[in-house]
């Protein structure tokens, strides 16, 4: 529950909520370009730090703060594996080396997940439609996609529910064996996914009672458009790719721990 | 027994849904907890069987804090039915839903299938052993959900908002249910805006807004107070509104019950003409 609040759209205004959807995807794109580029961990340690500014520039540190604890489980998973593989299968090296790099693995997954939690907290899901839209995605795609996206808070706090129903009758999670675990999503399964597709039946006739699809052009009530700010924003983006291009080929990035 | 003392609790996302609950209700009582949507009623009970913990305060079943003991532990004791039966069943067939609590509470083999046997008639869905649970209407999901947490016997129900969605016939066959439930011995809550079924039936109410109690008393009592009513979004029951413009011709206001009603009316009819 709390770590999808951390990728839910939250409606307040400021500067980063204000650029164009598309200005902020390239953005994304560029960062994940980044942190697959470096596998150092200083350069991955200042493409996190240097996407905090905006996180505070967008009024959403409460909610991004509660993803990064929420997704601090599988950060730390990466991290074990990376330590474990690179101890056994590494060939020799120094401890330090292993840590160091692990912690790489890790920013790296985090610097990913901060920077999706960016978009998708300033970025409502109708707006992202809509740029889609505008980009000759067709419309079918889109409001599949919009959709999705609106439906994952709904489906979160189902599956609380679901889970509270369960547990009142006896159902208890952590115990037994690892198969045993596993089944006992069998009954948190199986109703969420019933009802997941009753309600898609239902909200396709909900559609159709509401004339979808009965023309063939949409129209809109908004349109977007890129103003100088998202330009900007975009070249911002790009020139900083370019650098880390360059210093990811011309300069030598030093390791924090020499090993 | 139920004892929640100066109960807080705020959800994870910062919504306060209780504000300092205190209240104690007793073996073998029938209590209807009501309030407008929002007022921490679903809350506070989540509370009864260990779902939630408070944040601030302590709830005690039978003398035992629910932070000590599992929610597998408590359920043995406080059955909760949830609002919509699609949240619980998952099962092949009705028969294996009713026994999957079973199970989990490590029944053997032979107490379980007579413990079916037993909900299922009770509940009057014997026709329906063999058949998916997803397959049935609404109605008889209800009673499916009801039948597999009844099967294990808690010695405290709660119900949450059991007349949702129920015809006329099924609501008074579940008044019915509930009052013989009552009667042997079990503690009943239920939670519920449906003010003309809990004027029939009379309960204790505890009435409820902003995540605090405000009224604790008889159904006759408080069902009647127009302004304690408001307060909680409700409208009163329907024969109580028609004493209440009575009033001035002399009825009592504190009327519940259409039996009831009619025997001042028909009383004043035979003694009225005298007058």
């Amino acid at each position: 529950m709390s770590l999808f609040d951390g990728l839910r759209f939250r409606n307040v205004s400021s500067t980063i909520h204000k650029f164009d959807p598309r200005a902020k995807f390239i953005y994304v794109c560029t960062l994940f370009v980044m942190a697959v580029l470096f596998n150092q961990l200083i350069p991955l340690l200042i493409l996190f730090f240097s996407q905090i500014p905006l996180v505070i520039l967008a009024k959403v540190k409460k909610e991004w703060l509660r993803l990064i604890r929420g997704s601090i489980f599988f950060a730390t998973l990466i991290f074990v594996m990376n330590v474990l593989s690179l101890y056994f299968y590494g060939g020799h090296r120094s401890l330090a080396s292993i840590i160091e790099y692990s912690s790489a693995m890790t920013f790296r997954f985090i610097v990913l997940v901060e920077s999706f939690s960016i978009f998708f907290l300033t970025t409502s899901p109708d707006m992202l439609g809509l740029s889609l839209e505008q980009m000759g995605v067709p419309y079918e795609f889109c409001f599949a996609f919009t959709t999705a996206i609106r439906f994952v808070p709904v489906l979160a706090e189902e599956a609380q529910t679901i889970i509270d129903a369960q547990r009142a009758r006896g159902l208890e999670f952590e115990r037994g064996s690892f198969i045993k675990k596993t089944r006992n999503y069998v009954p948190i399964l199986i109703p969420l996914i019933v009802n997941a597709i009753r309600r898609s039946l239902e909200l396709a006739e909900a559609m159709e009672s509401r004339a979808w699809g009965a023309v063939k052009k949409r129209t809109n009530l908004y349109t977007l458009k890129m103003s100088k700010r998202d330009y900007a924003f975009i070249s911002i983006s790009i020139f900083m790719l370019a650098v880390s291009i360059c210093v990811r080929l011309f300069v030598p990035i030093p390791n924090l721990i020499q090993a | 027994m139920i004892e929640a003392e100066d109960v807080h609790f705020t959800y994870p996302n910062g919504v306060e849904a209780l504000r300092g609950v205190s209240l104690k209700i007793s073996d073998g009582e029938f209590v209807a907890i009501m309030g407008q949507n929002g007022a921490g009623k679903t809350t506070l009970v989540k509370h009864f069987n260990g779902l939630l913990k408070p944040t601030r305060g302590r709830v005690l079943v039978d003398e035992v804090d629910t932070r000590n003991v599992s929610v597998a532990t408590l359920a043995r004791k406080v059955g909760f039915v949830f609002q919509n039966p699609d949240h619980q069943l998952f099962s092949e067939n009705v028969e294996d839903e009713i026994s999957f609590a079973l199970k989990n509470f490590g029944f053997d083999e032979e107490t379980i299938r007579k413990r079916v046997d037993w909900a299922l008639n009770l509940l009057d869905l014997t026709q329906y052993r063999k058949s998916s649970p997803f397959m049935l209407s609404g109605g008889e999901r209800k009673r499916v959900a009801l039948a597999s947490v009844l099967a294990w016997d808690p010695k405290i129900l709660i119900l949450d908002e059991p007349t949702i969605g129920q015809d006329s016939y099924q609501k008074e066959r579940l008044r019915q249910f509930i009052i013989q439930l009552n009667r042997q011995g079990k503690t009943v809550i239920i939670v519920t805006h449906d003010i003309e079924f809990v004027a029939e039936c009379e309960p204790r109410v505890i009435l409820m807004a902003n995540g605090k109690v405000i009224a604790d008393g008889e159904a006759r009592e408080i069902l009647t107070d127009p302004d304690l009513v408001e307060e909680s979004s409700l409208v009163l029951p329907e024969i109580t509104q028609v004493f209440v413009r009575l009033n001035d011709f002399g009825f009592p206001r504190k009327v519940l019950g259409v039996y009831e009603a009619k025997r001042l009316i028909l009383d004043r009819f035979r003694g009225g003409f005298k007058r």
